[in-house]
């Protein structure tokens, strides 16, 4: 069964086509790889999913309804999480905070609620602070709760941003390169992680430029070349497609 | 804390005089003006340099509902309110048209907005009179309790409380009460959401924080608060004229939550407080100090005084840049 189903997105930055009729399908509880060389257009592929970016063309429907894309806020609340390839924390709130605040979304208490202190607020605050606890716990940087986000080492500012991603309740849940800068055993310790990820159900869809880890952890994978999707196949035929190792010729990956 | 709090009305009065306690009552004011743009600015970091337009509103609410301008007399405990209300409106009129701006932007056309409410209230004495123009309201009702006013002294005990302190007291416990609305928002949903739209605003758009809305709370809670301070403003001078709200009130106030302590409440009231007093100290002690050390006024005091502020401000950015009282965090990482 298809979670979410993108159907001929496009997009474009003035000369650039970014995007060109791309269309992929991704099922639920599998781990789908999106990959491509630099500039391919997976970026820009998860800023219009998430709306962050309006698209020129296409449509998505995830969940069985189209999502609006527009408003990001909405997106989210739908049920699709993402990082970003260049960290974006809330540098001067401690770790605990920025996952709480991943919690805005599935909580609602306003401003009376927290003037008054109202036992509604009180208990939402108090749930709200468990379950970041939690997902810190999870994602292995309970120890680090109190310390400012800026101050954490890479891998664990990268931890705290899927952490945080987890907060909002996502079915689908996009990471963008989450092994980016990280050594040999960060790269592990996230394998593990989002091993983790899919037995507890949840769906993934994974950029990333490191091939191995892409290949040895997807279910499925895309490829983008140059803003179109030139494969979509298992790991080992996407490996062996002749326009896909066209693609990657000349280009430091392998 | 309390005790101090209640007897610093007598020793200021007594040691000081009526002058001073008119100081203490101003700077409660500016205290209250400081933490509600500290909600803008400080926490959502929307940089603000109209604020003073919301506190104008306040003011004008509070004295077109009790004056003999249009001949209506209600009651101070029914304006404030109302006030608050009005001011938050023009919040969220600041707001919607400026969501997308940030930074400079934002700040000039903050900027045009106080000036333009300045301009209204300076102009709409024609065709038809709501605001007297730049000649303002005055007779205004001042404030009273249980039938009091608070213009006038009272007897306790034998011990005669001037009204003065009245006001002082009444500024107080709103000032009190705006620090734990500030400190309870702060520690919520809602002021999560400030800060991580602060720290960045697509990761906090990606969180599910619906951006338009909460940056549009934030204009309107620090605009009520505005209002609060202003209709007390009002009752409090008896008089109001757009004179008192240029431009220069509302860098004052800027100054205040820069210089405390952005975002921090404690370092924030510490600059409304030195902001509103040490000027109010060098216009008195400037001409003593300088006949006794010169025998003569080498430097008008006015100016004095905006040459130490501007002097102050260039030493507190070089060498305490996230301000006098900042957040413990802050403060670590500023060290680094
Ligand atoms: N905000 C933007 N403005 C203009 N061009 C952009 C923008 N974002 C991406 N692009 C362009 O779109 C293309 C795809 O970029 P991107 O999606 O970041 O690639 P990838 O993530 O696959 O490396 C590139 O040519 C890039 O220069
Ligand atoms: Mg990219």
């Amino acid at each position: 069964m298809s979670l979410l189903e993108a159907k001929n997105i496009g997009k474009r930055f003035g000369g650039v086509q970014a995007l060109k009729d791309v269309s992929l399908s991704i099922n639920s509880g599998e781990i789908y790889g999106l990959i491509g060389p630099n500039g391919a257009g997976k970026t820009t592929f998860f800023n219009v999913l998430t709306g962050l970016y309006p698209r020129d063309d296409g449509e998505v429907i995830f969940d069985g309804k189209p999502l609006e894309l527009g408003s990001p806020h909405k997106v989210t609340q739908a049920g699709i999480a993402r990082t970003f390839q260049n960290i974006r924390l809330f540098a001067h709130m401690t770790a605990r905070e920025n996952v709480m605040v991943g919690r805005h979304a599935r909580t609602k208490v306003g401003v009376v609620g927290a003037v008054f202190r109202s036992r509604a607020q009180r208990e939402e605050e108090a749930a709200i602070e468990r379950r970041a606890l939690e997902l810190l716990h999870y994602v292995g940087i309970a120890d680090r709760a109190s310390g400012l986000a800026k101050n954490l080492s890479y891998g664990d500012q990268r931890r705290l941003e899927i952490a945080r991603a987890l907060a909002t309740e996502p079915k689908l849940l996009a990471l963008d390169e989450p092994a980016a800068g990280m050594n040999a055993t960060e790269t592990a310790g996230l394998r593990t992680l989002i091993e983790g990820l899919r037995r507890d159900g949840l769906t993934v869809l994974l950029i990333e430029h490191d091939v191995k880890l892409v290949m040895g952890l997807c279910d499925r994978v895309a490829v983008l070349d140059y803003g179109e999707k030139i494969a979509e196949d298992v790991p080992d035929a996407v490996r062996n497609n002749p326009k896909v190792i066209e693609a990657y010729l000349g280009t430091s990956t392998s | 804390m309390a005790l101090f709090l209640a007897v610093t009305p007598f020793v200021v009065g007594a040691a000081l005089g009526n002058a001073w306690l008119r100081v203490l009552d101003f700077a409660l004011l500016y205290i209250m003006l400081a933490l509600g743009l500290n909600i803008v600015v400080g926490f959502a970091g929307l940089l603000d340099l109209g604020y003073i337009a919301f506190y104008a509103v306040g003011a004008y609410t509070y004295a077109l509902l009790a004056s003999p301008h249009f001949g209506l007399h209600w009651p101070a405990w029914a304006i404030l309110p109302i006030g608050a209300l009005v001011a938050g409106i023009f919040g969220v009129l600041l707001g919607a048209p400026t969501l997308r701006l940030r930074g400079d932007y934002l700040a000039i056309v903050t900027l045009g907005f106080g000036e333009i409410i300045r301009i209204f209230m300076n102009n709409l004495n024609a065709p038809i009179n709501i605001t007297n123009g730049p000649k303002g309201i005055a007779r205004i009702d001042p404030i009273s309790i249980g039938g009091h006013s608070l213009s006038k002294s009272i007897d306790v005990f034998g011990i005669t409380v001037p009204g003065l302190t009245l006001y002082y007291y009444l500024f107080l416990v709103l000032t009190v009460l705006i620090v734990i609305v500030g400190i309870r928002l702060q520690n919520s949903r809602i002021g999560r959401a400030w800060v991580a739209i602060r720290e960045d605003e697509v990761a906090a758009k990606a969180c599910g924080i619906d951006t338009r809305n909460v940056k549009l709370l934030a204009f309107a809670m620090g605009a009520s608060f505005g209002g609060v301070a202003g209709g007390l403003f009002a009752g409090f001078q008896e008089f109001v004229s757009p004179e008192s709200f240029g431009l220069m009130e509302s860098i004052m106030v800027l100054c205040m939550v820069v210089l405390g302590g952005m975002g921090h409440i404690p370092g924030v009231i510490l600059g409304g407080l030195l902001l509103a007093v040490l000027p109010e100290a060098f216009r008195h002690g400037a001409v003593p100090m300088q006949n006794w050390a010169f025998g003569k006024v080498l430097i008008d005091p006015e100016n004095l005084r905006m040459l130490l502020f501007g002097l102050a401000l260039i030493l507190v950015m070089l060498y305490k840049p996230a301000g006098l009282w900042p957040e413990k965090q802050h403060r670590l990482e500023m060290r680094k």
